[in-house]
């Protein structure tokens, strides 16, 4: 068995996130106590999580903040997926906490809901429903600040003439636009994405590089993970490494 | 419509209902099928114990609420089943609204497609079994107030065994003993209104069965959903 990955990769919100931003702390280890508005910034410390007996990482730290992009490697089974999850509270880690601006993720956990965005493995679309449905239902239960409306999302994900087709009929490529379109239809500063690339064509691939280009340019954060090769030009890209 | 006031719990959970009717009436074999069985059960006992008046009616009410159960309990895995398989559960279960509350949702939607049918179909089959007339109400009325806590204890089961592969066994297991109470209430409610008596009690108490249900299910049955997908 391979010795635990420790998290060997700590990125800080330092970056001025476009020109609104202000002058931001460079320091983690201040409480929030004396911070009266702490900047958005999602951290995880000392993270744990074990699965089947086997320990997939230990000592994990992590931290993005506006303006990041942190891309999660490793091979199949680091436990790459789990550590997104622990990190949407879908699941708990064995030892460690997660942070949503200095706050334990279960004190804030409705606030946290509503600045993010996850788009799974299973990527949630209805087979029985249109793309236009399916994006209406999830902007319907999302709460939070909405972003563009369905339609337009639809057609910057190049599904235009696709709106009223069911989703069990489209290519897996094209179920997948559907799902990353709900970002664009909630207006969310957190992004996590699982293999977002996973079934999407060439033209696919730079849509969503564009997309996570402008979301950290415009002071967003994004977690990705992805086996395809991504290019991310200009935008602060921070890697952290599982199963090493 | 991008600049409206973000939607509320009710909001999402009306959204909810709608979404979960438009599923079931585009994939109605799957909600048609325990209606069948409820049917098809009701129409063999005449076949199996033959046809004499007094013996079936003395057995409608039982054989009514026999068949409803297990209609309700084969089509419980449908509340959960498809949105945990495509990834919708996660999305509810990281959306700001009160997963009891979406849960709740769920099962209206689900009570209204597999539930209510029951109600409507049960004074037609106790009519094929010879049930008198004046127990008809009671058998309407216990089985409105009795399939919603089918629907309700069925989403715990349900939801503490979503992640589990063939789960279905299990569920019964878990699920059968808390069905027990609505099978005798409500069986006693037609049975003593066929019989004239009075049918206060037994209603009465799955109306208490309803109340404690429709209170404590939802939050119950989201914390085991936080778990199944933990």
């Amino acid at each position: 068995m391979p010795p635990p990955a420790r998290g060997d990769v700590l990125c800080f919100a330092t970056r001025p996130a476009g020109p609104a931003a202000g002058p931001q702390r460079t320091d983690p280890t201040v409480d929030e106590a004396s911070e009266p508005a702490p900047p958005r910034r999602l951290e995880a410390r000392g993270l744990e999580c074990v699965r089947n007996d086997r320990v997939l990482f230990r000592d994990l730290d992590a931290a993005v903040g506006p303006g990041y992009v942190l891309q999660v490697e490793g091979p199949n089974g680091s436990g790459k997926t789990s550590l997104l999850r622990i990190l949407c509270g879908l699941s708990l880690p064995g030892a460690g906490e997660v942070r949503w601006n200095g706050q334990p993720l279960e004190r804030v956990r409705a606030e946290y809901c509503e600045s993010l965005a996850y788009v799974g493995h299973r990527h949630g679309v209805k087979g029985e429903l249109t793309p236009i449905e399916n994006l209406r239902f999830q902007r319907a239960v999302a709460g939070g600040a909405s972003g563009v409306s369905p339609g337009e999302a639809l057609t910057r994900l190049g599904l235009a003439g696709f709106e009223d087709v069911p989703c069990r009929t489209l290519s897996e490529g094209q179920r997948r636009r559907v799902a990353l379109a709900r970002l664009l239809t909630a207006a969310r500063p957190l992004w996590i994405l699982d293999e977002p690339l996973t079934a999407l064509d060439r033209t696919g691939v730079a849509v969503v590089e564009d997309l996570i280009c402008t979301h950290a340019r415009q002071g967003g954060m994004v977690l990705i993970t992805t086996h395809q090769p991504i290019r991310l030009e200009g935008s602060a890209l921070v890697r952290l490494r599982l199963g090493a | 419509m991008s600049a409206g006031a973000p939607p509320g719990p009710l909001a999402a959970a009306a959204a909810l209902v709608r979404r979960d009717l438009t599923l079931f009436f585009r994939r109605r074999a799957e909600v048609l099928n325990p209606l069948l069985f409820f049917v098809i059960v009701v129409t063999l006992v005449p076949l199996g114990v033959g046809p004499e008046a007094a013996t079936l009616r003395a057995m409608a009410p039982g054989v009514v609420w026999v068949a409803a159960l297990l209609a309700a309990m084969l089509s419980l895995e449908g509340i959960f089943r498809s949105d945990y398989d495509d990834g919708a559960l996660e999305q509810l279960a990281i959306s700001p609204q009160p997963l009891a509350v979406l849960v709740l949702a769920k099962v209206l939607a689900h009570w209204l497609v597999s539930g209510l049918p029951l109600v409507l179909l049960g004074p037609v089959l106790g009519a094929s079994l010879f049930l008198p007339g004046r127990a008809m109400g009671a058998l309407v009325l216990g089985l409105l107030l009795g399939t919603p806590v089918l629907s309700l204890i069925g989403a715990i089961g349900v939801a503490l065994t979503v992640g589990v592969r063939r789960g279905g066994v299990l569920l019964s297991l878990l699920v059968l003993p808390l069905y027990v109470p609505v099978l005798i209430f409500g069986a006693s409610a037609a049975s003593n209104a066929a019989a004239g008596l009075d049918v206060s009690g037994p209603l009465a108490l799955l109306g208490a069965l309803l109340a404690l249900a429709l209170s404590l299910a939802p939050p119950a049955a989201a914390a085991a959903l936080r778990i199944s997908l933990g």
